[in-house]
């Protein structure tokens, strides 16, 4: 913005330091993917060495022997699954109440759901965790997985309604005009005009849920029903020198998040500015 | 019929809003190990923790000094990155993807990416401040660096994430007001400080509100890496809380710490609103 003036000099500055600062990001995951695939010996020699030599694939294998990645991930992959089918259904049911149907009180329980986003988790998890308790659902997924069908993160909510809000009402008028129900219109006109808007909840639900530690740590108490979050920090806990194994598991659970990423980056920014953050 | 779309967040509300928040406020007066019921005792548990425990006070004072460092070094760094990738230029776009990646990683990855980076002996950060000439610290080994290792990582690796609000904010401004400064004879600083800052101060005011919530609110960094210490250092708010409740099964206790924690970032919040809030307003002019 500063260099809207034209002058040609610090442009080759500009580069070389956006690139500086790019090799400064950029080298700690470099780093990562070399370290996952040096031998032990490699791992602990001083000064560190970037390049493995020999170039060790078995840290995978043993990784997978070592630990039940597979597992994990499946354990992982099925609650965020759930998870973002939850968020998804609930979450444009109460934004189509919010935008498109009037109701005594909604604009009072609008200003309650966007009061409730600020609201601390920890004011909330002791007496959840003593219910969860009573019901026998720890050790279970049901309290990670519930919330998300009573749009147990309400940002969702706010970031469909406001997606809902700039769709023409023309279009759900017209449906009601002609006898469709408040469902039909949802189902049929709303959810297809709204792809966009949903996949920018599946895509942040991906990452909350896939990346989440503070839920299984609390709530999983056994190794097989451990996610990848969990199960990376306790094996670290346990093991804290068998670097090469740590390391192949934390790509294993950072790929597929990095492919999300690299294919869905448009709908990252979509939900920035569908907030209102660009104001 | 909009109550029955809106059931699903009504009922979430009230399941996992009102009754936690009741019960919560309820159990922080009273002794409760979530064996046995829990026992009324007034306010002991406010008492306790405000007078006598021992590591309640050190754990606010390493989230305040958490706090303190890392708020301004992230609004900075993430502003300094915005500037930098702003303008599209070819090549700009890979650029900030690439700043922007840390911030999608999972915390627990991260942790353990940077335990290892940290590292006093194999470690990369020690490598490099040597070429630089500069004897490495024992980082997360050392009470004294512990913190300032946290600060740093944090930086790393939300950096990005809240570079691409200020983007947002600095695409808002109208680049004629750059060009009539430019025409004026402005420099480059006061065009940045008449002209930039006070167009962004609503991002600037908004994101310092959230990295003060976020930075109270420190916990996998520290669970992962440390687990609090050593002696203590890095035995933020939440790794106390958690103790608190899912070790000791203190939960009256680590209610009322929770409340405390929740009054203190609301009195925070409002205090920025009456101080800050106000000169956003004026600064920027007319809000949409």
């Amino acid at each position: 913005m500063v260099r809207r003036v034209k002058k040609k000099g610090p442009w080759i500055l500009h580069y070389l330091v956006m690139i500086l600062v790019a090799g400064v990001m950029l080298a700690p995951f470099v780093w990562l993917v070399l370290s996952s695939l040096k031998t032990a010996d490699q791992v602990f020699t001083t000064p560190p060495t970037w390049i493995p030599r020999p170039v060790q694939w078995s840290n995978y294998t043993d990784a997978f022997k070592s630990m039940p990645v597979l597992l994990y991930t499946r354990n992982t992959l099925l609650i965020t699954l759930l998870c973002i089918i939850g968020y998804l259904t609930s979450g444009s049911l109460v934004a189509y109440a919010f935008s498109r149907m009037r109701w005594p009180g909604r604009d009072v329980f609008f200003f309650i759901l966007l009061a409730t986003m600020m609201l601390p988790a920890q004011v909330t998890i002791i007496p959840l965790f003593v219910i969860f308790r009573k019901l026998h659902w720890i050790n279970t997924y049901y309290p990670l997985v519930v919330p998300s069908y009573l749009t147990g993160w309400p940002f969702f909510v706010f970031l469909l309604r406001q997606f809902f809000l700039a769709i023409p009402s023309d279009l759900s008028d017209a449906a009601r005009v002609d006898g469709a129900s408040h469902f039909g219109t949802y189902w049929r006109i709303l959810l297809p005009l709204s792809k966009p808007a949903l996949a920018t909840v599946a895509i942040f639900a991906f990452l909350l849920h896939w990346n989440d530690f503070f839920g299984p740590l609390i709530y999983l108490t056994e190794d097989a029903k451990s996610t990848l979050a969990l199960g990376l920090a306790v094996y670290a806990g346990k093991h804290p020198s068998e670097w090469s194994i740590l390391m192949a598991v934390s790509i294993v659970m950072l790929i597929p998040t990095v492919l999300v990423f690299f294919f869905c980056q448009r709908y990252f920014v979509e939900g920035i500015t569908l907030t209102g953050m660009k104001q | 019929m909009g109550y029955v779309f809106a059931s699903p967040w009504l009922i979430g509300f009230l399941v996992f809003g009102v009754i936690p928040i009741v019960l919560s406020f309820y159990y922080s007066f009273c002794r409760y190990d979530v064996l046995r019921p829990p026992m009324f005792v007034g306010l002991k548990n406010y008492k306790y923790l405000l007078t006598e425990s021992p590591l309640f006070y050190k754990s606010v004072y390493n989230t305040l000094y958490y706090t303190v460092c890392r708020v301004p070094l992230v609004i900075v760094g993430s502003l300094l990155l915005a500037i930098l990738v702003e303008r599209p230029r070819p090549g700009v776009g890979a650029v900030r993807t690439l700043y922007y990646l840390p911030s999608i990683v999972s915390g627990v990855a991260l942790s353990v990416l940077w335990l290892w980076l940290y590292n006093p002996k194999f470690g990369l950060i020690n490598q490099w401040l040597g070429w630089l000439g500069v004897p490495g610290p024992l980082w997360l080994e050392s009470e004294r660096w512990s913190k300032p290792a946290i600060v740093l990582m944090g930086l790393w690796s939300i950096g990005g994430g809240r570079m691409i609000v200020f983007i947002a904010g600095l695409n808002g401004i109208p680049r004629e007001m750059y060009e009539s400064a430019v025409i004026d004879g402005a420099g480059w600083w006061s065009r940045f400080r008449y002209i930039t800052l006070p167009q962004i101060s609503a991002v600037l005011f908004l994101l310092t509100v959230v990295e003060i919530i976020t930075s109270f609110q420190v916990f996998t960094e520290a669970y992962v890496m440390t687990r609090g210490g050593p002696l203590n250092s890095t035995l933020f708010y939440n790794l106390e809380l958690y103790n608190k409740a899912f070790l000791d099964y203190q939960m009256g206790l680590a209610s009322a710490m929770a409340w405390l924690l929740f009054v203190a970032t609301l009195l925070v919040t409002l205090a920025l609103f009456k101080y800050l809030g106000s000169r956003v307003y004026y600064e920027a002019g007319v809000p949409k």
